[in-house]
């Protein structure tokens, strides 16, 4: 991207810019042109390149994993099994950890987050022109915008965090029952016997215990997306630097190699985090408090 | 940067993703890993059982070696005594044989003596009867000195 073409601010923008197809108020059912056109656009669009990138990500996932599970024997592992393994083996490790519950859906569940949550932060080490200039206007041309990580898309990131929320939720009433629920939400911290303090002690406990439960999600998806967010921001600004001559250039590139090294520590420790708080999460949500 | 239908979009896939991971890849692969290491240690204790077998095998050899050394120099023992015993037997056998044969020679010996003493005897008698015959034919009838002559044979 020539630097006489289109301003700084503007090529940060058009990376910051999912590919949205929606109902636009002008347009109808298209894709949008600009980022102002994709605000327009409202609740009834979709991010094709977000949905795209991440589905792919899964699918290899769950190609790879499945061809493992069907010829998983008691023998000599192969190299893919093996792989594949030592991550089920490492996931099972940290579920039985911390999870002190008997619930078949976790460890898969955990499994599924942290593959497919470092799958999508690992498309943050692809060069950030590359694949946008390869689909985009100077390439086959069939994508305006393409935005290749797909955790930088906070709608990823809330989507898994409020499925974990769900499960929360889910497992709190199925364990605790509807009452039990309840009472963890106001019987605590504060607890009085004088009837008349009663009401006031269950509002304060719904207000803190409600921001906790609320904080849960919110705090998954807002770390998540907030980390991958800041990192490709570096990545764009970094990019910047290649068009303003080859001293520059070069500096530039050394340093998206340090930060792509680092970023590998990053990129598998969000992984990591996630997995691990929504193991926590749900023991919590299997746990008696008494 | 819009909060928009991808949210419900991703919510969906995330589930679907999850439901199969948990139906079709977890399952499999953890049994496949309990039934591995299961394996692994039924292996590991057999080579346990192995070896304490070995050792114990190790042991009754030595041992069965040491007995058969015990006994091999029992039965030398046993055969240089007899051994012992037979030439000491041949040896006191021989003895008694030579005394025998000695005796015997010696009685032979004493009879072919005795014989040779009777034919000389007799043949003495008959060659002083003879010479007497001469000498008493000239002198005396043989019939009447018949008992003189026999009494000197008889003291020969």
């Amino acid at each position: 991207m020539a630097a006489n073409e289109i301003t700084s601010a503007e090529y940060i923008k058009h990376h910051l810019t999912n590919l949205t197809f929606g109902n636009h108020p002008v347009h109808g059912w298209s894709f949008a042109h600009t980022a102002e056109e994709a605000k327009e656009m409202g609740f009834w669009a979709i991010h094709v390149d977000t949905m795209f990138w991440s589905l792919g990500l899964a699918a290899l996932f769950a190609y790879y994993f499945y061809k493992a599970a069907q010829k998983a024997s008691a023998g000599v592992p192969g190299p893919l099994q093996n792989f594949v393994e030592m991550i089920v083996d490492f996931v099972n490790d940290n579920v039985r950890g911390s999870f002190s519950g008997e619930n078949p859906l976790v460890a898969p569940l955990a499994m599924t987050i942290f593959v497919w949550i470092f799958l999508m932060n690992l498309m943050d080490l692809v060069p950030v022109d590359l694949i946008p200039y390869v689909a985009g206007d100077h390439g086959v041309g069939i994508a305006h915008f393409m935005k290749v990580v797909p955790s930088t898309d906070p709608n990823v990131t809330f989507a898994m965090a409020l499925g974990v929320f769900f499960l929360i939720i889910y497992y709190s009433i199925k364990i605790k029952g509807v009452s039990g629920f309840i009472g963890e939400l106001t019987g605590m911290p504060f607890q009085t016997s004088n009837l008349l303090l009663k009401p006031f002690t269950v509002v304060i406990n719904l207000i803190l215990e409600g921001v906790n439960l609320l904080a849960k999600p919110v705090s998954l998806s807002l770390r998540l997306f907030g980390n991958m967010y800041a990192g490709e921001m570096i990545f764009i600004l970094i990019s910047l630097m290649y068009s303003a001559g080859w001293a520059m250039g070069i500096f530039g590139g050394g340093l998206q190699f340090v930060w792509a090294v680092f970023h590998v520590l990053v990129i598998t420790l969000q992984a990591f985090i996630f997995m691990v708080l929504t193991i926590v999460y749900l023991d919590m949500a299997h746990a008696e408090h008494h | 940067m819009n909060i928009n239908l991808t949210l419900i979009a991703q919510l969906a896939s995330f589930a679907v993703f999850v439901w199969f991971t948990m139906k079709f890849i977890w399952p499999p692969l953890v049994k496949a890993m309990d039934e591995r290491k299961a394996k692994i240690a039924d292996g590991l204790a057999a080579a346990e059982r192995g070896q304490h077998e070995q050792e114990l095998a190790r042991e009754r050899a030595a041992q069965y070696l040491h007995e058969a050394k015990q006994q091999a120099a029992e039965i030398t023992a046993k055969a240089e005594k007899q051994a012992a015993l037979i030439v000491e037997d041949a040896k006191s056998k021989a003895q008694e044989e030579g005394a025998r044969q000695l005796a015997a020679a010696q009685a032979e010996i004493e009879q072919e003596v005795n014989k040779a003493r009777e034919e000389l005897r007799s043949k003495v008698a008959e060659l002083a009867v003879a010479g007497a015959e001469k000498i008493l034919r000239r002198e005396i009838d043989a019939e009447a000195h018949k008992d003189i002559v026999e009494s000197v044979a008889g003291q020969i």
